[in-house]
C-alpha cells in the first residue's frame, strides 16, 4: 500500500477524513501470520535439506541449529502449519455446511472460482498489453483465489507426501512400494514450486507490484483505506455501496505502532523470502 | 669461557703426561709446549684444541717415519694403545668435545654402556682407531659387519641410496642404541611414527623427496590413536606395514604395500575381516587380478584412517565408493539418505556399507546378502523401526529418469515438473506483463498530476 500518512495527507488536502474498510478478521490476519512463519521455517529448513549439495547448504544447516536440529525443525513447522490448516478447514465447514452460512462456496465472498474469474484473467491479460479495459475486480481477484487454492493444494501435497516419508513403514501399509519413491520427488518438487511461487510471484502480485508497493499492509492491519478499496477492488466496493452496507465494513485507522511492526515484520519476510529465493535459483541452475 | 673442566682423570694423569712429553719432544722446534703446565689437574679449553691440532701433526711426522727414540719407548710402555672403552672415554667422555670441524665426537659413556653395544669395544666398530693419537683418515663405521643381513635388505630398498646415514637415521645416534623392545629405543613400536616421521612428516622433506607427508596423516589416525593415546604396542606402525629395513616402493609387487598384497598386510592384523573381504566382491575380484576393485587402503585410506563410525569417515565414505559406482552414486544422490546426510553432521542416514555390508560385500542374489530379498526387513530395520515387506519395496537407488527401470515414478517426477515449470512459466510472464503495464499506468496518472514521481 503506499504510505499512509502520504495518503492521509493527500485525502486531507480534498477534503474529509480517510475512512478506513476492514477486509480481514483478526482471525484472518493471524491465520496469514502463522501461515507466512511456519511457510519461512519450512523453506529454510527443506532448502537445504532439497540441495544439500550447494556450497550454501551446510551453511544453513548449521545455522538452522546444526545437522540434526534442522530435520527436528522442519517437522516441526510442519506440524503447526497441519494443526493451522486443520483449524481453517474446520472453520469453512463450520460456517458452510453445519451453520450453512450463505456465499462460503459461492458468490462475491467465496474463495470459489467461477466464471468471472475465468473472464478477468483473460480481460487482465488483454488489458496488460493494451487491448482491452481494465477488467473490474470483486473481493477476491483471480490471482488471490488462484493463491488461495494453490496453498491449500500445496499443504495437501506436501503435507500428505511428507507425513509418508516421516511414518514411512505405516504408510507403507495402504501405499504401493514405488509411492515411497514417489513422495520425496512430489514433496521436493512441489515444495520447490511453493517456494518459487510465494517468493517471486506472490511477492510482486501481492506486495511489490506498483499499486501496493512495498508492501500491502492490508494483511497485518486489517483495514485498507476508502481511496485503495475502491481502487482495487471497485465492484465490491460499489455493490456494497448500492446496498447501503459499507458503513457496516467501516474500521478504524490502523495505529502507528502496528503499522511500522507490520512494516518490519513484512520486511523481514520479504527479504528471507527474497534471499532464500536467490540461494535456490543459484542452486537450481548450478 | 666456561670454565676449565676435568679433562683428565686423575688415573690417567701420568699416562698422558708421558704424551705430553712426547709430544714436546716431537715438537721440540720452539714452539710453545703443548701441554702446558699442570695447574691442579686442569686444564683450558684453547689448550685442549691445541692438543688435538698438535697431537695429528705428530701423527702426520710419526707416518713419515721421523721417529724419535722417546716415541718407540712410549709404544713399548704401551701408553699409545686402545684397547678398553675407558681408554676412549677419558677424551671422548667429556660432553664438549669436537673434532676440527666441529661436530661432536663425545660418547656418553653411562648411555652407551647401557645401549645393546654397550658391552663392545669402541675399536670394534671404529676398526682403524688403534691408538692415539688416531689415523687421519678415519674408516666409517660399517654397521654390516654385524648386521650383514639388515644390512642386505636396507640395500635393496628405497632409502638404499639415502645420503644420510641409512642405520643412524631411524635407529639413532649410534652410542645409544637399544634394543627395538627398550622403551629409549628409537624404533621402540610408540617411537616408530615419531622415528619415520623425522623425514616423512615434515613439508620440506616431503618437498625436497616428492614425499607425501604421511606422518600428520598417521598420528590422527585410528593407528596413531591407539599408538599414542592408548600405548598400544599392537598398533599398527610405520614398520607393522611397510616392514624395516627391506621397505620397498608400493609399486613393487614384493612390497606390502603393493595393491595386491595390501589384504595379506593389513590381514596380518585383522584377521576376521580380510577372511570376510576374501569372500566379498571386491577381496574376489582382486585375488582375479582384477587390480580396479578396491583393497583396504581405497577405502580406508593408507595413513588417515579412520574409526568408521566416525562422522568424518561416514561423510568421506560415500564418495569413495561412488568413485567406481558412478550410477549408483548418482541414483543415490537423489534419495533422502543422501540429502539429509550431505549435510554433514547428522549422518545417520545411511550409506552405502549400511545396507551393503563393508568388507563381505555380496551380490543381491546371495542369499547372506544383507540386500537380498529375504534380507531386507532386517536390513531396512536397522534403521526404520516397524519396517515391513512392503516398506522394503522402496528402492534405494530408483531412478526417476528412467520410464523402463521405474516407470510410476518417471510418471509422478515428469507431471510435477510440468507443472512446476507450467505454473511459473505463466505466472511469470503474467506478472511481468502486469508490473510493465500498472508501472506505465502509474507514470502516466502522476504526469497528469502535475509530474510528481513520474
Amino acid at each position: 500500500m503506499p504510505d499512509l500518512e502520504q495518503e492521509a495527507a493527500e485525502s486531507r488536502q480534498h477534503g474529509g477524513p480517510v475512512r478506513f474498510f476492514m477486509r480481514f478478521t483478526r482471525e484472518q490476519r493471524y491465520m496469514h501470520a502463522v501461515l507466512f512463519t511456519t511457510f519461512l521455517g519450512l523453506a529454510a529448513t527443506g532448502l537445504p535439506i532439497r540441495f544439500s549439495e550447494s556450497i550454501w547448504a551446510r551453511g544453513l544447516a548449521k545455522g538452522v541449529g546444526g545437522f540434526g536440529a534442522i530435520l527436528f525443525f522442519h517437522k516441526f513447522f510442519a506440524l503447526v502449519l497441519t494443526v493451522a490448516f486443520l483449524i481453517h478447514v474446520k472453520e469453512v465447514f463450520t460456517r458452510g455446511v453445519v451453520n450453512r452460512e450463505k456465499g462460503v462456496f459461492w458468490g462475491p465472498n467465496s474463495m470459489v472460482a467461477n466464471w468471472k474469474d475465468a473472464k478477468d484473467l483473460f480481460g487482465h491479460l488483454r488489458w496488460f498489453v493494451g487491448l482491452g479495459p481494465k477488467p473490474k475486480f470483486d473481493r477476491y481477484a483471480y490471482w488471490e483465489k488462484f493463491d488461495y487454492w494453490a496453498v491449500f493444494w500445496g499443504m495437501i501435497v506436501i503435507g500428505f507426501s511428507g507425513y509418508a516419508m516421516w511414518f514411512a513403514p505405516f504408510f507403507a501399509h495402504f501405499l504401493p512400494g514405488w509411492a515411497l519413491n514417489a513422495v520425496l520427488v512430489i514433496h521436493s518438487e512441489e515444495g520447490l514450486l511453493a517456494i518459487l511461487f510465494i517468493f517471486s510471484i506472490h511477492f510482486v502480485n501481492t506486495h511489490l507490484r506498483p499499486d501496493s508497493f512495498p508492501m500491502d499492509m492490508v494483511v497485518f492491519t486489517g483495514v485498507e483505506s476508502e481511496e485503495e478499496f475502491a481502487h482495487k477492488r471497485p465492484l465490491e466496493y460499489e455493490r456494497l455501496k448500492r446496498e447501503g452496507r459499507l458503513d457496516a465494513r467501516l474500521g478504524e485507522a490502523p495505529q502507528t505502532w502496528l503499522v511500522n511492526f507490520s512494516r518490519v515484520v513484512g520486511t523481514v519476510a520479504i527479504v528471507i523470502g527474497l534471499t532464500l529465493l536467490v540461494l535456490t535459483l543459484t542452486a537450481y541452475f548450478s | 669461557m666456561s670454565g676449565a673442566r676435568n679433562f683428565f682423570r686423575s688415573d690417567r694423569t701420568s699416562e698422558l703426561d708421558a704424551w705430553a712429553e712426547v709430544c714436546n719432544t716431537e715438537a721440540g722446534d720452539g714452539r710453545r709446549r703443548l701441554v702446558p703446565e699442570k695447574e691442579d689437574g686442569r686444564m683450558g679449553e684453547a689448550a685442549g684444541t691445541r692438543l688435538l691440532e698438535l697431537a695429528s701433526r705428530a701423527t702426520a711426522m710419526m707416518r713419515s717415519g721421523v721417529l724419535v727414540a722417546g716415541v718407540g719407548a712410549a709404544l713399548l710402555f704401551g701408553a699409545g694403545r686402545l684397547n678398553a672403552q675407558a681408554d676412549c672415554l677419558a677424551c671422548h667422555g667429556d660432553a664438549t668435545m669436537q673434532d676440527g670441524n666441529g661436530h661432536s665426537i663425545a660418547v656418553d659413556g653411562k648411555t652407551f654402556g647401557d645401549s645393546i653395544h654397550g658391552s663392545l669395544q669402541c675399536t670394534d666398530c671404529h676398526t682403524n682407531i688403534k691408538e692415539y693419537p688416531h689415523p687421519e683418515q678415519v674408516t666409517k663405521v660399517e654397521c654390516k659387519t654385524c648386521h650383514a643381513d639388515e644390512a642386505q635388505g636396507l640395500s635393496g630398498s628405497v632409502h638404499a641410496d639415502s645420503k644420510e646415514h641409512p642405520c643412524t637415521s631411524c635407529h639413532g645416534n649410534a652410542h645409544t642404541i637399544f634394543p627395538k623392545a627398550d622403551s629409549r629405543s628409537a624404533v621402540y613400536p610408540l617411537n616408530v611414527p615419531k622415528t619415520c616421521g623425522n623425514c616423512h612428516g615434515t613439508e620440506g622433506m616431503a618437498k625436497k623427496h616428492g614425499l607425501a607427508s604421511v606422518y600428520p596423516l598417521y598420528v590422527d589416525s585410528i593407528h596413531g590413536f591407539a599408538l599414542s593415546k592408548e600405548g598400544l604396542l599392537v598398533a599398527a606402525n610405520c614398520q607393522s606395514c611397510h616392514g624395516s629395513h627391506h621397505i620397498l616402493s608400493h609399486t613393487n609387487p614384493e612390497s606390502p604395500t603393493y595393491k595386491a598384497n595390501i589384504p595379506k598386510t593389513c590381514g596380518s592384523c585383522h584377521a576376521k575381516i580380510n577372511d570376510d573381504y576374501s569372500h566379498g566382491a571386491h577381496g574376489k575380484a582382486v585375488a582375479a587380478g582384477n587390480m580396479k576393485a578396491p583393497v583396504c587402503t581405497d577405502c580406508h585410506t593408507a595413513h588417515a584412517i579412520l574409526q568408521p563410525t566416525e562422522s568424518a569417515f561416514r561423510m568421506q565414505s560415500t564418495p569413495i565408493c561412488g568413485s567406481c559406482h558412478t550410477d549408483k552414486l548418482s541414483t543415490y544422490r537423489d534419495t533422502f539418505h543422501s540429502q539429509l546426510g550431505s549435510l554433514g553432521g547428522y549422518v545417520e542416514t545411511a550409506r552405502c556399507w549400511d545396507c551393503h555390508g563393508a568388507h563381505e560385500i555380496l551380490p543381491a542374489s546371495d542369499p547372506r546378502s544383507p540386500i537380498n530379498k529375504a534380507n531386507l526387513v532386517a536390513t531396512c530395520g536397522k534403521c526404520h523401526a516397524g519396517a515391513n515387506l512392503s516398506f522394503v519395496q522402496y528402492q534405494p537407488h530408483a531412478n526417476a529418469h528412467d520410464r523402463k527401470l521405474n516407470p510410476a515414478l518417471y510418471f509422478v517426477r515428469l507431471f510435477m515438473n510440468i507443472l512446476l515449470a507450467g505454473t511459473l512459466t505463466f505466472f511469470v510472464i503474467h506478472t511481468l506483463l502486469w508490473l510493465i503495464r500498472a508501472r506505465y499506468n502509474q507514470i502516466k496518472k502522476k504526469s497528469t498530476d502535475g509530474g510528481k514521481d513520474a
